[in-house]
């Protein structure tokens, strides 16, 4: 059950996004349209997923005074492993996201989870914790980009739904806050 | 402590140094794809390889790249790697088809950033903007908006983003005529 | 004129917060009050500079010549964390007052992206050492900019008698929405 839990957790009640408010950036950069705010959120889950493990693995063995720098580390060289496996295999997602590869690397949630859960916990539970909060994370961008490219471009995956002009400015970087702000309210409203 | 520090980073850079190398040519290849995919898609057929014995030509502070194109040894056109910094996203690339009669046949995007919706109608997937340029000289075609007295019929509502695009075009026709000299 | 064009581009055109998505977790976090948000700026400002220094000067004497440029984001990161705890340091000895003002701020740069934004995006424009300079101090003065407009207006805010679903979060977007429409009017002014 708890097991469970440490999987489902990070979907709904402690949402990444929705609830707990973090890793705003890449959030509100990257989900111009469904299929880009994906691309975000599956690599942030594999950075995710790599450092909760190894963390929860090598926490007993590293001194609290170089802890956050130990994290740092391991969180970059993950962050450095994806940016190179997109460079290679996914090359015209990885010029979208562009700048906000790297950027994974400052995102709130990844060190959060680390300090809050992996250092605590066994390999296997960090695993879960990850791929929940990861599939959170991904979920709440892949909405948020579906929003915003149906409204703003009439599609959603590229798909043509509405015909005609659409609404432009929830492409464009104030409907990305705009759209956001919209979703959080539904979000909050739903959860109570 | 500072021991673990030191360990964990040569961990770090052995694991990365690994994953670099076993990358760094599918990197290699996936980028020189895109360089022979859009010059595929700028120039009549081909049968040699144009991408191998490219010539560079530094115009305006950036380099351009000239791939000459033949089929059964003769020349079918020329394939110039151009670009303009005064998109409204920063830098715009393209890849300009010039026949040997040096019209030009085609033009593909290879990188923008302009803003999704306006300025990306500049990629012939997204809109029939580029389709103009199809088969005109540009000694006898103006090279700029309507708006600048050019002949080119600008983006609605992106008139930036198309006068970087005819300046880029501009810029590979200039290139072309340096470099046919040679 | 070239770096005021820069200047201008940094500040209101591609404003750092506003259109870049550069920092928003502490445009959304510090900006409930004037005097703390200006706070952070000042501590993103001096830190973004520096930042910019250091991380210019290790990749183009370092980390190219060694060919170990995969190694950016690493070595970045850990400039930035490190620069911030010396820069602490440093404050604490220097200047006490400074370091009163700024000191609650600076935990807290170490994952502001936009620093390591500004860093990575100096290398990709190409800039030379001087005109990085100028690029990272304006878009902390941008980051300034919308961080005290924001701060200014939900200390309005605070008076107004907002619908229950959107209080919180949700307000705070949609009035930065309402701001990055604003600043859309900037596009164009350079050029």
């Amino acid at each position: 059950m708890s097991r469970l839990n440490n999987l489902t957790r990070g979907l709904i009640h402690e949402n990444p996004i929705f609830v707990i408010v973090l890793g705003m950036c890449p959030t509100l950069a990257t989900t111009s349209s469904a299929l880009n705010g994906l691309g975000m959120g599956m690599a942030t889950l594999f950075v995710l997923m790599g450092s909760n493990v190894v963390i929860s693995l090598i926490a007993r063995f590293i001194p609290d005074k170089v802890r956050i720098p130990s994290y740092i580390v391991v969180i970059a060289t993950f962050v450095t492993i994806i940016d190179l496996l997109m460079q290679a295999y996914t090359q015209s997602l990885y010029e979208t996201l562009g700048l906000f590869i790297p950027l994974i690397v400052v995102n709130c949630i990844v060190l959060g989870r680390a300090e809050a859960f992996a250092n605590k916990n066994g390999a296997f539970d960090s695993l879960l914790d990850a791929l929940g909060m990861g599939l959170g994370f991904t979920l709440a961008l892949t909405l948020l980009g579906a929003v915003r490219e149906l409204l703003g471009a009439g599609s959603v995956f590229g798909l043509q739904l509405v015909q005609g002009d659409a609404i432009l400015v929830f492409v464009l970087a104030p409907g990305a806050f705009i759209a956001l702000a919209y979703l959080i309210a539904i979000f909050n409203r739903i959860k109570r | 402590m500072l021991l673990t520090l030191m360990v964990i980073a040569l961990a770090a850079s052995l694991l990365l140094s690994f994953v670099y190398s076993s990358t760094k040519a599918p990197i290699d290849k996936a980028k020189a794809d895109k360089v022979n995919s859009a010059i595929k898609a700028v120039l009549p057929e081909f049968d040699n390889q144009p991408s191998e014995a490219a010539d560079t030509l530094v115009l305006d502070g950036g380099q351009l790249m000239l791939y000459r194109a033949t089929h059964n040894g003769e020349a079918v056109g020329t394939a110039i790697r151009t670009f303009s910094k005064n998109g409204f996203g920063g830098t715009i690339e393209l890849m300009v088809g010039f026949l040997p009669d040096s019209s030009i046949h085609s033009i593909a995007v290879v990188g923008h950033n302009e803003t999704p919706g306006l300025g990306d109608k500049i990629d012939p997937q997204k809109s029939d903007f580029s389709l103009q340029f199809a088969g005109k000289r540009p000694g006898q075609f103006q090279l700029s908006v309507k708006k600048d007295g050019g002949d080119v019929d600008a983006i609605t509502a992106s008139t930036i983003s198309s006068r970087a695009y005819c300046d880029a075009v501009q810029r590979a026709y200039t290139a072309l005529q340096k470099g046919g000299a040679q | 004129m070239e770096y005021l064009l820069i200047v201008i581009a940094a500040i209101f055109v591609n404003n750092v917060v506003l259109s870049q998505f550069l920092g928003i977790c502490p445009f959304l976090g510090v900006s409930s009050k004037i005097s703390t948000s200006i706070g952070m700026s000042g501590a993103v400002a001096f830190v973004m500079v520096l930042a910019t220094i250091v991380t210019f000067l290790l990749q183009h004497y370092v980390l190219v010549p060694l060919g170990i440029d995969f190694m950016q984001t690493i070595v970045f990161i850990l400039v930035i964390a490190s620069l911030v705890q010396m820069v602490e340091i440093v404050l604490k000895k220097v200047s006490p007052p400074l370091y009163q003002a700024l000191g609650v701020f600076l935990p807290l740069i170490t994952t502001n992206c936009a620093v390591l934004g500004v860093a990575i995006m100096v290398i990709k424009k190409e800039f030379g050492l001087l005109e990085g300079v100028v690029y990272s101090f304006s878009t902390a003065i941008g980051f300034g900019l919308a961080m005290v407009i924001m701060a200014g207006i939900r200390e309005q805010m605070e008076l107004a008698d907002i619908p229950k679903g959107m209080r919180g979060t949700p307000i705070t977007l949609l009035t930065a929405g309402i701001l990055a429409l604003a600043f859309m009017g900037f596009a164009g002014l350079v050029k």
